[in-house]
Protein backbone atom coordinates (compact mmCIF):
# COMPACT_ATOMS: atom_id res chain seq x y z
CA UNK A 1 0.00 0.00 0.00
CA UNK A 2 1.07 3.52 -1.17
CA UNK A 3 2.45 5.82 2.19
CA UNK A 4 0.83 9.62 2.26
CA UNK A 5 3.25 12.72 2.95
CA UNK A 6 1.93 15.18 5.59
CA UNK A 7 0.66 17.35 2.61
CA UNK A 8 -1.32 15.13 0.92
CA UNK A 9 -3.41 14.04 4.45
CA UNK A 10 -7.05 15.08 2.88
CA UNK A 11 -9.75 14.31 4.67
CA UNK A 12 -11.49 11.44 3.94
CA UNK A 13 -8.13 9.83 3.13
CA UNK A 14 -7.82 6.71 4.94
CA UNK A 15 -4.34 5.60 6.98
CA UNK A 16 -2.80 3.35 9.28
CA UNK A 17 -2.26 4.96 12.78
CA UNK A 18 -1.04 2.81 15.94
CA UNK A 19 -1.94 -0.09 14.08
CA UNK A 20 -5.42 0.74 13.40
CA UNK A 21 -7.25 2.10 9.82
CA UNK A 22 -8.08 5.79 10.82
CA UNK A 23 -10.15 8.46 8.24
CA UNK A 24 -8.76 11.54 8.28
CA UNK A 25 -10.77 14.14 9.47
CA UNK A 26 -8.70 17.61 9.28
CA UNK A 27 -5.24 18.51 9.25
CA UNK A 28 -3.82 21.57 10.11
CA UNK A 29 -0.72 23.18 9.29
CA UNK A 30 1.08 24.79 12.28
CA UNK A 31 4.25 26.41 11.85
CA UNK A 32 6.44 29.29 14.19
CA UNK A 33 8.03 31.66 11.95
CA UNK A 34 11.21 30.26 13.24
CA UNK A 35 11.32 26.62 13.85
CA UNK A 36 9.51 23.35 13.24
CA UNK A 37 6.58 23.01 11.09
CA UNK A 38 3.77 20.68 12.43
CA UNK A 39 0.58 19.27 11.17
CA UNK A 40 -2.16 18.51 13.75
CA UNK A 41 -4.38 16.33 13.03
CA UNK A 42 -7.44 14.99 13.71
CA UNK A 43 -8.70 11.35 12.64
CA UNK A 44 -11.22 8.62 13.23
CA UNK A 45 -10.36 5.09 14.30
CA UNK A 46 -12.58 3.34 11.86
CA UNK A 47 -12.60 0.57 14.18
CA UNK A 48 -13.38 1.79 17.20
CA UNK A 49 -15.08 4.89 16.32
CA UNK A 50 -13.18 7.09 18.46
CA UNK A 51 -11.56 10.42 17.49
CA UNK A 52 -8.03 10.99 17.53
CA UNK A 53 -5.75 14.43 17.89
CA UNK A 54 -2.16 13.73 16.50
CA UNK A 55 0.57 15.90 15.95
CA UNK A 56 2.85 15.15 13.29
CA UNK A 57 6.15 16.58 11.55
CA UNK A 58 5.27 18.16 8.34
CA UNK A 59 6.65 16.03 5.92
CA UNK A 60 6.37 12.66 7.57
CA UNK A 61 4.39 9.72 6.00
CA UNK A 62 1.37 7.30 7.26
CA UNK A 63 1.08 4.05 5.55
CA UNK A 64 -2.60 4.25 3.34
CA UNK A 65 -5.37 1.75 4.63
CA UNK A 66 -7.30 -0.44 2.34
CA UNK A 67 -10.35 0.60 3.93
CA UNK A 68 -13.49 1.37 2.08
CA UNK A 69 -17.30 1.77 2.73
CA UNK A 70 -19.52 -0.49 0.88
CA UNK A 71 -22.92 -0.57 0.44
CA UNK A 72 -23.87 -4.65 1.23
CA UNK A 73 -27.45 -6.36 1.77
CA UNK A 74 -27.72 -8.03 4.96
CA UNK A 75 -29.20 -11.76 4.25
CA UNK A 76 -29.22 -13.24 8.08
CA UNK A 77 -27.54 -14.28 10.99
CA UNK A 78 -26.68 -18.19 11.78
CA UNK A 79 -26.45 -17.51 15.68
CA UNK A 80 -22.65 -16.86 15.35
CA UNK A 81 -22.37 -14.97 12.29
CA UNK A 82 -23.84 -11.60 10.36
CA UNK A 83 -24.10 -12.71 6.54
CA UNK A 84 -24.20 -9.85 3.98
CA UNK A 85 -23.59 -9.66 0.10
CA UNK A 86 -22.90 -7.19 -2.24
CA UNK A 87 -25.65 -6.92 -4.65
CA UNK A 88 -23.29 -6.27 -7.51
CA UNK A 89 -21.27 -8.69 -7.01
CA UNK A 90 -23.10 -11.29 -5.27
CA UNK A 91 -19.86 -11.69 -3.11
CA UNK A 92 -20.71 -12.13 0.56
CA UNK A 93 -19.07 -11.60 3.73
CA UNK A 94 -19.79 -12.46 7.37
CA UNK A 95 -18.41 -11.35 10.48
CA UNK A 96 -19.71 -11.56 14.30
CA UNK A 97 -21.47 -9.44 17.28
CA UNK A 98 -17.95 -7.67 18.20
CA UNK A 99 -17.80 -5.91 14.64
CA UNK A 100 -22.04 -5.65 14.33
CA UNK A 101 -22.12 -4.23 18.00
CA UNK A 102 -25.60 -2.44 18.12
CA UNK A 103 -25.69 -1.65 14.57
CA UNK A 104 -27.35 -5.43 14.92
CA UNK A 105 -30.53 -4.01 16.67
CA UNK A 106 -31.15 -2.29 12.94
CA UNK A 107 -30.42 -4.90 10.73
CA UNK A 108 -33.39 -6.25 9.11
CA UNK A 109 -33.18 -9.19 6.01
CA UNK A 110 -33.06 -7.69 2.98
CA UNK A 111 -31.82 -4.44 3.94
CA UNK A 112 -29.01 -2.62 2.96
CA UNK A 113 -25.95 -1.13 4.89
CA UNK A 114 -22.74 0.94 4.77
CA UNK A 115 -19.82 -1.82 5.63
CA UNK A 116 -16.55 -0.66 6.05
CA UNK A 117 -13.69 -3.19 4.81
CA UNK A 118 -10.43 -3.07 5.90
CA UNK A 119 -8.05 -5.49 3.73
CA UNK A 120 -11.57 -7.17 2.31
CA UNK A 121 -12.73 -7.59 6.31
CA UNK A 122 -15.43 -6.15 8.22
CA UNK A 123 -14.63 -3.84 10.20
CA UNK A 124 -18.00 -1.36 11.34
CA UNK A 125 -21.50 -1.96 10.10
CA UNK A 126 -23.38 0.96 9.68
CA UNK A 127 -27.31 1.13 9.07
CA UNK A 128 -29.11 3.10 6.89
CA UNK A 129 -29.98 6.58 8.74
CA UNK A 130 -33.99 5.56 8.84
CA UNK A 131 -35.25 2.09 9.08
CA UNK A 132 -38.92 0.66 8.32
CA UNK A 133 -39.41 -2.25 10.83
CA UNK A 134 -42.64 -4.33 12.16
CA UNK A 135 -43.57 -4.54 15.98
CA UNK A 136 -43.03 -7.67 17.70
CA UNK A 137 -44.23 -7.03 21.06
CA UNK A 138 -46.29 -4.04 22.57
CA UNK A 139 -49.15 -3.67 24.85
CA UNK A 140 -52.29 -3.70 23.23
CA UNK A 141 -53.25 -0.66 20.88
CA UNK A 142 -55.68 1.92 22.44
CA UNK A 143 -57.71 2.57 19.22
CA UNK A 144 -58.40 6.20 18.36
CA UNK A 145 -55.97 7.29 20.91
CA UNK A 146 -53.73 9.53 18.25
CA UNK A 147 -53.79 12.40 20.09
CA UNK A 148 -53.34 12.23 23.54
CA UNK A 149 -49.37 11.96 22.69
CA UNK A 150 -48.30 9.17 25.11
CA UNK A 151 -46.24 6.81 24.19
CA UNK A 152 -45.40 2.96 25.28
CA UNK A 153 -42.43 0.49 24.62
CA UNK A 154 -42.22 -1.88 21.41
CA UNK A 155 -40.29 -4.21 21.12
CA UNK A 156 -39.19 -4.61 17.17
CA UNK A 157 -38.78 -7.52 14.99
CA UNK A 158 -35.17 -7.05 14.94
CA UNK A 159 -34.95 -7.12 18.36
CA UNK A 160 -34.40 -2.87 19.34
CA UNK A 161 -36.69 -1.12 21.98
CA UNK A 162 -38.23 1.67 20.63
CA UNK A 163 -40.63 4.02 22.69
CA UNK A 164 -44.14 4.22 20.06
CA UNK A 165 -47.28 6.12 20.17
CA UNK A 166 -50.25 4.42 21.87
CA UNK A 167 -52.18 3.79 19.25
CA UNK A 168 -49.96 0.87 17.77
CA UNK A 169 -49.72 -2.58 17.44
CA UNK A 170 -48.68 -5.87 16.81
CA UNK A 171 -47.39 -5.95 13.23
CA UNK A 172 -47.12 -2.25 12.72
CA UNK A 173 -44.30 -1.50 9.98
CA UNK A 174 -42.34 1.86 12.04
CA UNK A 175 -39.96 4.14 10.68
CA UNK A 176 -36.86 4.73 13.00
CA UNK A 177 -33.52 7.37 12.88
CA UNK A 178 -31.38 5.03 13.81
CA UNK A 179 -28.99 7.51 14.91
CA UNK A 180 -31.18 8.39 17.69
CA UNK A 181 -33.35 5.42 18.15
CA UNK A 182 -36.43 7.68 17.89
CA UNK A 183 -39.55 6.76 16.36
CA UNK A 184 -40.81 8.96 12.99
CA UNK A 185 -44.26 7.50 12.17
CA UNK A 186 -46.06 4.68 10.92
CA UNK A 187 -45.76 3.13 7.38
CA UNK A 188 -48.46 2.15 6.01
CA UNK A 189 -48.65 -1.88 5.52
CA UNK B 1 -25.65 40.95 -9.31
CA UNK B 2 -25.13 37.54 -9.09
CA UNK B 3 -22.54 36.77 -6.11
CA UNK B 4 -19.05 35.96 -7.56
CA UNK B 5 -18.18 31.86 -8.28
CA UNK B 6 -16.01 29.80 -6.05
CA UNK B 7 -14.48 29.10 -9.72
CA UNK B 8 -13.21 32.18 -10.19
CA UNK B 9 -14.49 35.21 -7.29
CA UNK B 10 -12.20 36.26 -4.43
CA UNK B 11 -11.82 34.60 -1.58
CA UNK B 12 -11.75 37.72 0.78
CA UNK B 13 -14.57 40.38 0.72
CA UNK B 14 -14.41 43.47 -1.93
CA UNK B 15 -14.93 45.49 1.83
CA UNK B 16 -11.94 43.32 3.53
CA UNK B 17 -9.85 44.61 0.21
CA UNK B 18 -10.58 48.14 0.94
CA UNK B 19 -9.53 48.08 4.63
CA UNK B 20 -6.79 46.27 3.57
CA UNK B 21 -5.62 49.05 0.86
CA UNK B 22 -6.61 51.66 3.65
CA UNK B 23 -4.02 49.58 6.25
CA UNK B 24 -1.58 49.69 3.29
CA UNK B 25 -1.62 53.46 3.29
CA UNK B 26 -1.87 53.81 7.01
CA UNK B 27 1.44 51.90 7.36
CA UNK B 28 3.30 53.73 4.74
CA UNK B 29 2.22 56.83 6.40
CA UNK B 30 3.61 55.61 9.74
CA UNK B 31 6.96 54.91 8.17
CA UNK B 32 6.74 58.55 6.48
CA UNK B 33 6.06 60.00 9.59
CA UNK B 34 9.29 58.67 11.49
CA UNK B 35 11.64 59.07 8.56
CA UNK B 36 12.22 55.63 7.57
CA UNK B 37 13.05 55.17 4.42
CA UNK B 38 10.80 52.60 2.15
CA UNK B 39 13.12 50.23 -0.19
CA UNK B 40 12.01 47.41 -2.65
CA UNK B 41 14.93 44.64 -3.38
CA UNK B 42 14.50 41.79 -5.12
CA UNK B 43 12.18 39.10 -3.97
CA UNK B 44 13.72 36.62 -6.45
CA UNK B 45 17.79 36.30 -5.64
CA UNK B 46 20.49 33.98 -6.39
CA UNK B 47 20.50 33.42 -2.58
CA UNK B 48 18.18 32.29 0.07
CA UNK B 49 17.51 31.90 3.70
CA UNK B 50 19.72 28.71 4.87
CA UNK B 51 17.74 27.98 7.37
CA UNK B 52 16.70 24.19 7.58
CA UNK B 53 13.24 25.02 8.80
CA UNK B 54 12.64 26.84 5.65
CA UNK B 55 12.01 25.91 2.48
CA UNK B 56 12.14 28.34 -0.58
CA UNK B 57 10.35 28.06 -4.07
CA UNK B 58 12.93 27.73 -6.61
CA UNK B 59 12.91 29.51 -10.01
CA UNK B 60 14.95 29.74 -13.29
CA UNK B 61 14.36 33.03 -14.32
CA UNK B 62 17.96 32.84 -16.58
CA UNK B 63 18.07 30.09 -19.32
CA UNK B 64 21.12 28.78 -17.62
CA UNK B 65 19.74 26.07 -15.63
CA UNK B 66 20.74 27.97 -12.47
CA UNK B 67 18.66 27.85 -9.76
CA UNK B 68 17.59 31.15 -7.84
CA UNK B 69 14.66 31.85 -5.02
CA UNK B 70 12.19 33.68 -4.47
CA UNK B 71 13.01 35.11 -1.03
CA UNK B 72 11.47 33.91 2.39
CA UNK B 73 12.42 37.52 3.87
CA UNK B 74 13.96 40.72 2.20
CA UNK B 75 15.97 40.55 5.06
CA UNK B 76 19.69 39.98 3.52
CA UNK B 77 19.59 42.35 0.47
CA UNK B 78 18.02 45.36 3.62
CA UNK B 79 21.12 44.45 5.71
CA UNK B 80 23.27 45.50 2.33
CA UNK B 81 21.37 48.48 1.94
CA UNK B 82 21.87 49.52 5.90
CA UNK B 83 26.05 48.29 5.47
CA UNK B 84 25.92 50.91 2.37
CA UNK B 85 24.66 53.61 4.72
CA UNK B 86 20.66 53.48 3.60
CA UNK B 87 19.91 54.70 7.60
CA UNK B 88 16.61 53.35 8.72
CA UNK B 89 14.80 51.24 6.15
CA UNK B 90 11.38 49.17 5.51
CA UNK B 91 10.35 46.85 2.88
CA UNK B 92 6.59 46.44 2.63
CA UNK B 93 5.98 43.17 -0.13
CA UNK B 94 5.51 40.04 -0.65
CA UNK B 95 7.52 36.92 0.54
CA UNK B 96 7.49 33.27 0.12
CA UNK B 97 7.85 29.90 2.03
CA UNK B 98 7.56 26.90 0.09
CA UNK B 99 4.97 24.44 1.43
CA UNK B 100 3.23 26.68 3.76
CA UNK B 101 -0.37 26.64 4.08
CA UNK B 102 -3.11 26.48 6.33
CA UNK B 103 -5.84 28.51 7.94
CA UNK B 104 -2.88 30.70 9.05
CA UNK B 105 -0.38 30.41 5.85
CA UNK B 106 -0.54 30.99 2.58
CA UNK B 107 2.72 30.28 1.01
CA UNK B 108 2.60 33.64 -1.01
CA UNK B 109 2.29 36.39 2.01
CA UNK B 110 2.85 39.87 2.74
CA UNK B 111 5.96 41.08 4.95
CA UNK B 112 6.59 43.89 6.46
CA UNK B 113 10.19 43.89 7.92
CA UNK B 114 11.91 47.05 9.04
CA UNK B 115 15.58 48.15 10.17
CA UNK B 116 16.39 50.86 12.86
CA UNK B 117 20.37 51.36 13.35
CA UNK B 118 21.35 52.79 16.85
CA UNK B 119 17.30 51.31 18.01
CA UNK B 120 17.52 48.54 21.15
CA UNK B 121 15.36 45.38 21.24
CA UNK B 122 13.18 47.61 23.81
CA UNK B 123 12.90 50.45 22.11
CA UNK B 124 11.81 48.81 18.58
CA UNK B 125 9.15 46.71 20.60
CA UNK B 126 7.42 50.43 21.66
CA UNK B 127 7.85 50.89 17.70
CA UNK B 128 6.25 47.74 16.92
CA UNK B 129 3.07 47.95 19.40
CA UNK B 130 2.95 51.85 18.12
CA UNK B 131 2.21 49.98 14.26
CA UNK B 132 -0.06 47.49 15.73
CA UNK B 133 -2.11 50.18 17.77
CA UNK B 134 -2.32 52.08 14.40
CA UNK B 135 -4.42 49.33 13.00
CA UNK B 136 -5.62 47.30 16.22
CA UNK B 137 -6.09 50.37 18.65
CA UNK B 138 -6.25 50.18 22.20
CA UNK B 139 -4.87 47.13 23.27
CA UNK B 140 -2.32 47.23 26.53
CA UNK B 141 1.29 45.76 26.03
CA UNK B 142 2.25 43.05 27.87
CA UNK B 143 6.12 41.16 27.87
CA UNK B 144 7.55 38.31 29.28
CA UNK B 145 10.54 35.94 28.45
CA UNK B 146 9.82 32.63 26.89
CA UNK B 147 11.21 31.00 30.47
CA UNK B 148 8.35 33.04 32.33
CA UNK B 149 5.22 31.83 29.43
CA UNK B 150 6.28 28.23 29.79
CA UNK B 151 6.57 27.78 33.33
CA UNK B 152 3.20 29.58 33.27
CA UNK B 153 0.91 27.92 30.30
CA UNK B 154 2.99 24.44 30.51
CA UNK B 155 4.55 24.21 33.74
CA UNK B 156 8.16 23.82 32.45
CA UNK B 157 11.35 25.53 33.18
CA UNK B 158 12.18 25.44 28.58
CA UNK B 159 16.31 25.70 30.12
CA UNK B 160 16.42 23.28 33.39
CA UNK B 161 13.80 20.68 31.95
CA UNK B 162 15.56 16.80 30.80
CA UNK B 163 15.04 15.63 27.89
CA UNK B 164 12.99 12.71 28.88
CA UNK B 165 10.30 14.53 31.15
CA UNK B 166 10.33 17.22 27.67
CA UNK B 167 9.45 13.41 25.83
CA UNK B 168 6.79 12.46 27.83
CA UNK B 169 4.99 15.68 28.44
CA UNK B 170 5.39 15.73 23.65
CA UNK B 171 4.43 12.20 23.30
CA UNK B 172 0.81 12.94 25.15
CA UNK B 173 0.58 15.16 21.23
CA UNK B 174 2.97 13.68 19.24
CA UNK B 175 3.24 9.48 18.98
CA UNK B 176 6.85 10.08 17.55
CA UNK B 177 8.10 12.73 19.48
CA UNK B 178 10.78 10.51 21.52
CA UNK B 179 12.31 10.76 18.15
CA UNK B 180 12.95 14.38 17.86
CA UNK B 181 15.37 16.85 19.03
CA UNK B 182 14.82 19.20 21.79
CA UNK B 183 14.24 22.11 19.46
CA UNK B 184 11.28 20.34 17.64
CA UNK B 185 9.65 19.25 21.32
CA UNK B 186 9.87 22.83 22.73
CA UNK B 187 8.60 23.89 19.27
CA UNK B 188 5.42 21.00 19.85
CA UNK B 189 4.87 22.44 23.27
CA UNK B 190 5.26 26.12 22.90
CA UNK B 191 3.05 25.84 19.62
CA UNK B 192 0.18 23.52 21.21
CA UNK B 193 0.22 24.54 25.19
CA UNK B 194 1.71 28.09 24.82
CA UNK B 195 0.67 30.22 21.87
CA UNK B 196 -3.21 29.83 21.76
CA UNK B 197 -3.07 31.52 25.07
CA UNK B 198 -0.84 34.67 24.38
CA UNK B 199 -2.47 37.95 22.90
CA UNK B 200 -5.41 37.47 24.45
CA UNK B 201 -6.87 40.89 24.68
CA UNK B 202 -3.12 41.91 24.36
CA UNK B 203 -0.08 42.96 22.23
CA UNK B 204 1.62 39.84 23.89
CA UNK B 205 5.95 40.02 23.39
CA UNK B 206 7.53 36.75 24.66
CA UNK B 207 11.35 37.73 24.51
CA UNK B 208 14.31 35.61 25.92
CA UNK B 209 14.45 32.57 23.13
CA UNK B 210 16.39 30.09 24.03
CA UNK B 211 20.06 30.70 22.09
CA UNK B 212 19.30 27.53 19.86
CA UNK B 213 16.60 29.65 18.11
CA UNK B 214 18.69 32.67 17.41
CA UNK B 215 18.11 32.57 13.62
CA UNK B 216 20.08 35.84 13.23
CA UNK B 217 19.46 37.21 16.20
CA UNK B 218 22.83 38.27 19.03
CA UNK B 219 22.90 35.41 21.88
CA UNK B 220 23.38 36.70 25.28
CA UNK B 221 23.01 35.11 29.49
CA UNK B 222 19.54 36.10 31.34
CA UNK B 223 19.83 36.23 34.85
CA UNK B 224 19.66 33.04 35.34
CA UNK B 225 22.38 32.07 33.68
CA UNK B 226 20.29 30.67 30.13
CA UNK B 227 22.00 31.47 26.99
CA UNK B 228 19.19 33.20 25.29
CA UNK B 229 18.97 34.56 21.86
CA UNK B 230 18.23 38.95 22.01
CA UNK B 231 14.85 37.99 20.12
CA UNK B 232 11.03 38.79 21.01
CA UNK B 233 7.67 37.91 19.26
CA UNK B 234 4.58 39.50 18.97
CA UNK B 235 1.23 37.43 19.48
CA UNK B 236 -2.62 38.58 19.09
CA UNK B 237 -5.06 36.67 19.50
CA UNK B 238 -2.93 33.47 19.46
CA UNK B 239 -1.64 34.17 16.42
CA UNK B 240 2.13 34.86 15.50
CA UNK B 241 2.75 38.62 14.59
CA UNK B 242 5.59 39.66 14.50
CA UNK B 243 9.46 38.35 15.18
CA UNK B 244 12.28 40.65 15.74
CA UNK B 245 16.41 40.79 16.58
CA UNK B 246 19.25 42.24 17.90
CA UNK B 247 20.66 41.94 14.86
CA UNK B 248 24.03 39.80 14.90
CA UNK B 249 26.56 41.56 12.90
CA UNK B 250 29.63 39.87 13.19
CA UNK B 251 30.31 37.93 9.61
CA UNK B 252 32.11 34.93 11.27
CA UNK B 253 29.46 34.07 13.67
CA UNK B 254 26.72 35.05 10.34
CA UNK B 255 29.46 32.60 8.28
CA UNK B 256 29.41 29.89 11.30
CA UNK B 257 25.44 29.55 11.48
CA UNK B 258 24.97 29.46 7.84
CA UNK B 259 27.73 26.74 7.51
CA UNK B 260 25.91 24.52 10.17
CA UNK B 261 22.76 25.36 9.02
CA UNK B 262 23.97 23.48 6.00
CA UNK B 263 25.11 20.71 7.59
CA UNK B 264 22.03 20.04 9.10
CA UNK B 265 20.40 20.09 5.95
CA UNK B 266 22.53 17.57 4.41
CA UNK B 267 21.97 15.58 7.56
CA UNK B 268 18.02 15.88 7.19
CA UNK B 269 18.48 15.02 3.09
CA UNK B 270 18.08 18.87 1.89
CA UNK B 271 20.05 20.36 -0.64
CA UNK B 272 22.44 23.15 0.46
CA UNK B 273 21.35 26.80 -0.07
CA UNK B 274 24.14 28.93 -1.33
CA UNK B 275 25.65 31.55 0.75
CA UNK B 276 25.15 34.95 0.82
CA UNK B 277 28.73 36.06 -0.01
CA UNK B 278 27.13 39.83 -0.62
CA UNK B 279 26.02 39.82 2.92
CA UNK B 280 29.16 38.24 4.28
CA UNK B 281 31.01 40.97 2.54
CA UNK B 282 28.67 43.57 3.03
CA UNK B 283 29.24 42.67 6.86
CA UNK B 284 32.57 42.92 7.18
CA UNK B 285 32.44 46.24 5.60
CA UNK B 286 30.30 46.84 8.85
CA UNK B 287 26.72 46.58 9.61
CA UNK B 288 25.78 48.67 11.73
CA UNK B 289 23.88 48.11 15.36
CA UNK B 290 20.62 47.84 14.74
CA UNK B 291 17.82 46.06 15.89
CA UNK B 292 15.20 45.03 12.87
CA UNK B 293 11.40 43.06 12.94
CA UNK B 294 9.44 40.99 10.26
CA UNK B 295 5.85 41.28 10.54
CA UNK B 296 3.17 39.46 9.06
CA UNK B 297 0.57 41.90 7.57
CA UNK B 298 -2.27 39.72 6.66
CA UNK B 299 -1.82 38.31 9.75
CA UNK B 300 -2.02 41.49 11.71
CA UNK B 301 -5.31 42.12 8.91
CA UNK B 302 -6.54 39.14 10.09
CA UNK B 303 -6.74 40.38 14.00
CA UNK B 304 -8.02 43.87 13.12
CA UNK B 305 -10.86 42.81 10.52
CA UNK B 306 -11.74 39.71 13.08
CA UNK B 307 -10.96 37.41 10.40
CA UNK B 308 -10.53 33.48 10.92
CA UNK B 309 -8.77 32.47 7.83
CA UNK B 310 -6.04 34.20 6.14
CA UNK B 311 -6.88 33.93 2.89
CA UNK B 312 -10.24 35.83 4.04
CA UNK B 313 -7.59 38.95 4.09
CA UNK B 314 -5.90 38.18 0.32
CA UNK B 315 -7.49 38.40 -2.92
CA UNK B 316 -6.96 35.45 -3.73
CA UNK B 317 -5.73 32.71 -1.62
CA UNK B 318 -3.70 29.94 -2.93
CA UNK B 319 -7.03 27.98 -3.67
CA UNK B 320 -7.68 30.40 -6.02
CA UNK B 321 -4.96 31.76 -7.21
Amino acid sequence: MATYSSNEWKPGLKVILEGDPCSILENEYVKPGKGQAFNRVKLRNLKTGRVWDRTFKSGDSLEGADAVDKELQYLYNDGEFWHFMDPESFEQYQTGNDVVGDAGQWLKEQDSCTITLWNDAPITVTPPNFVEIPIAETDPGLRGDTATGGTKPAKLTTGAMVRVPLFLDVGDVVRVDTRTGDYMNRVRN
Amino acid sequence: MQRPSELWGPSSSLDTLRARAAALARIRAFFASRGILEVDTPQLCPVSATDPLLDSVPAQPFRDGRTWYLQTSPEFPLKRLLAAGSGPIYQLGKCFRRGEAGPRHNPEFTMLEWYRPGLDLGALIAEVAALAGELVPGLPLRSASYRTLFLLHAGIDPFAVGDPQLRERAVAFAPDADSWDRDAILDLLFSTLVEPRLGDGCLEVVTDFPASQAALARTRSDEHGNRVAARFELFMRGLEIANGYDELCDPSELRRRFEADNAERLRRGLDPVPVDERLLAAMSHGLPECSGVALGVDRLLMVALGKQRIDEVIAFGADRA
